[in-house]
């Protein structure tokens, strides 16, 4: 017999694994890098990698069915004449009539007043739709200024001043002109079909010497009566917070790198910015440093997912979450009912991430009379308040299950992380020990 | 008591129309304008010693005059909705930003962001005007006697800047509709932007502009129309070294 070398199985590369290498082929066949919608996709530390305690000896549980748990939190209550009230601390997060449908704007607010929170514009504008059918809208006001009017800054509950957004720090608005029918257009002051590209810092301020008189205008237009927000990317959470209250902010929210967007540079998505769980510490951090904790309010989003991502965040000091990319789920989006359609557009449910080429089989990121349809902002609207419900049930559970009568009594000291990542990120111990990465010299 | 005295001193400014910012709070001055009803006969305001003040008379949405008697800081006239504002010496950033009608006066100079994204209504500066004037304009008329600065119309979208001196370097740079109109030299123009063709649409259009002005002894045939080459208006790689 002939001696053959034993084969071996064929290995493919971890550095080059199937998606890098299609993407490069990509890139050299269209000389264009990859736009789309969503955050980051890569694994990152996040709220999984948490536990929580639960009550034990020392500590005693709460009725799960009997015994209340306050959710309510007071957003803006530092120098607004009228701060916000919601009954839950889950707010939607700005998206923009543009890269949404008119409907699908209308679904938000329709879903966040039946659960008694706060719906946000987005880089467009503010929509009778929404308006109509938000309680509660905050207003953004981004470097773009797109629609921007004093008469829609007073009709705001709150202003949210947009610095960056956790996709992107750094990186401006994109909306393809695919997306730009005549009413986006007109709404944008853009001409119709044109690939927008919003700016990426404000026209009229930089730094924040600066932002502490913008914002003094902009509560001058609105007699002191309006909660101002300011968010930022998730980039230098610390700094950022410190100096979003030293510029008179009455709300920080921090956007994480999970956080999506309507579209961007995938490279941008999944290389620039920090992880929603990294952002956290930091920013509570420097409003104790500042002796602001709880009185310049917290939102934290990108990756909020349930009930538990919730009661975790809030243990770690913020005082509310905000959802995106959940609330598009909630509505419907990359629903696998639309299978065929999605394999059409060579992709597969769970994975459209194409949402600036407005073409959503579920009709919400989409400008498409047609697609549109499809999507009923009565029904929708229901399934967001039933979504937000179960979030806020999931919490409760756990906040009682540690002894707290509210949501925001959950403190660190309930919870440990599964990984050494998680630890150092959270400042909370590795589970089953006491060691705290980065603390007391270790 | 201070409070008595500060509502006392309102009494006075309101029959008078006077508000003077030495003895009386910015927020009392600018919460008065916002009271203002339609047909309100209060149609003249004036404000004295503003001091380099920020915010003066923002969002005022009634068609009164408003004379400041002085140099302002930030934002004067932000979010102005008709009302005729005239600031009796130089405006410091943002002086009419996103102004939606009426109109701005300024006699001095005005420093960076003239009329950042205004939305309409007409903002003279009789001075020069810093870098960065009419940027993300979206349908502002702006008049400068003087010069203007670098990156000035800068993302402009829509709206009339017109300007009887020079323009900095990278005029225009990645604009959309608006049109730019120079008298004099222009440093460099930005990415994006050219010079176009004078018709006889944008001459009558451009002597109305210095005729509300207040501009004589100035031709519209005397000054050169910028606009978007509109090159960059979709993606293109073959364009990117242009950014």
């Amino acid at each position: 017999m002939t001696y053959r070398n034993p084969p071996t199985t064929p290995r493919k590369s971890a550095t080059f694994d199937d998606y890098t290498l299609s993407e490069i082929r990509r890139a050299a066949a269209n000389g264009i890098y990859d736009i789309r919608g969503a955050g980051a996709k890569r694994r990152l530390p996040h709220f999984d990698d948490l536990l929580v305690l639960g009550a034990s000896i020392s500590r005693y549980p709460l009725e799960g069915y009997r015994e209340r748990c306050d959710t309510s939190v007071v957003l803006g209550s530092r120098h607004a004449k009228k701060p916000i009230e919601l009954k839950i601390p889950i707010t939607i997060a700005g998206m923009s009539f543009g890269s949404l449908s008119g409907p699908a704007k209308e679904a938000l607010g329709r879903g966040a007043t039946l659960s008694g929170t706060s719906t946000t514009t987005g880089d467009g504008g503010m929509t009778e739709e929404e308006r109509g059918h938000s309680k509660t809208l905050v207003y953004q006001y981004l470097p773009s200024r797109y629609g921007m009017n004093p008469r829609d800054l007073r009709r705001a509950d709150a202003i949210e001043i947009v610095v960056g957004q956790g996709a992107k720090p750094g990186g401006g608005g994109m909306l393809l002109g695919q997306k730009i029918s005549d009413r986006v257009a007109e709404m944008r002051t853009l001409p119709k079909g044109i690939d927008q590209r919003s700016a990426s810092r404000h026209p009229d301020w930089t730094g924040p010497d600066d932002l502490e008189i913008k914002i003094l205008e902009l509560r001058e237009i609105t007699d002191w009566e309006k909660p101002i927000y300011v968010k930022v990317g998730g980039a230098r959470p610390y700094y950022d917070t410190a100096l979003a209250v030293k510029s008179g902010a009455d709300v920080v929210v921090i956007d994480g790198m999970q956080g999506g967007t309507a579209a961007t540079q995938e490279v941008f998505i999944e290389n620039v910015g920090q992880p929603t769980l990294a952002c956290i510490r930091p920013a509570v951090q420097a409003l104790q440093d500042l002796g602001m904790h709880r009185k310049v309010q917290l939102i934290i989003s990108g990756g909020i997912r349930n009930g538990a991502d919730v009661a975790k965040a809030l243990a770690l000091g913020v005082d509310a979450v905000s959802i995106g990319t959940a609330a598009l789920v909630a509505l419907g989006d990359n629903d696998p009912r639309w299978e065929a359609e999605y394999n059409e557009l060579g992709t597969t449910a769970g994975a459209y991430d194409d949402w600036h080429e407005g073409r959503d089989p579920a009709g919400i990121t989409t400008q498409d009379p047609e697609l549109m349809k499809r999507l009923d902002p009565i029904a929708a609207g229901r399934r967001l308040a039933n979504y937000l419900k179960v979030m806020t049930l999931e919490a409760q559970t756990i906040a009682r299950a540690c002894g707290k009568n509210s949501l925001h009594n959950l403190e660190p000291e309930d919870l440990v992380a599964l990984t050494i990542e998680a630890a150092a990120m959270a400042g909370v111990p590795l589970a089953g020990t006491n060691w705290i990465p980065g603390k007391n010299g270790f | 008591m201070p409070a008595i005295n500060v509502s006392k001193a309102l009494d006075q400014s309101h029959a008078s129309g006077v508000f003077d910012l030495a003895e009386i709070p910015l927020r009392e001055l600018n919460q008065a304008l916002h009271d203002l009803t339609p047909g309100s006969n209060q149609t003249a305001w004036e404000v004295l010693n503003p001091k380099g003040s920020h915010s003066v008379a923002v969002g005022v949405d009634q068609p009164v005059t408003i004379d400041v008697r002085g140099s302002v800081g930030y934002y004067c006239g932000g979010m102005n909705d008709g009302s005729a504002i005239t600031v009796h010496g130089s405006a410091g950033p943002g002086v009419g930003e996103n102004m939606m009608s009426g109109s701005i006066t300024v006699k001095g100079d005005a420093s960076q962001y003239a009329g950042a994204t205004g939305r309409g209504g007409l903002l003279v500066i009789e001075g020069n005007a810093s870098s960065r004037c009419g940027i993300s304009m979206k349908g502002i008329d702006i008049v400068v006697h003087g010069n203007i600065g670098h990156m000035s119309a800068f993302m402009a979208q829509s709206g009339n800047l017109v300007v009887l001196g020079d323009a900095g370097d990278a005029l225009g740079d990645s604009i959309y509709e608006a049109r730019l109109f120079v008298r004099g030299k222009v440093g460099s123009l930005g990415a994006d932007c050219i010079a176009k063709e004078m018709r006889p649409e944008h001459l009558a259009l451009l002597q109305d502009l210095l005729d509300r002005a207040g501009v004589t002894g100035v031709k519209a045939a005397e000054f050169t129309r910028y606009g978007s080459a509109r090159t960059l208006y979709n993606f293109n790689i073959d364009n990117a070294d242009a950014y």
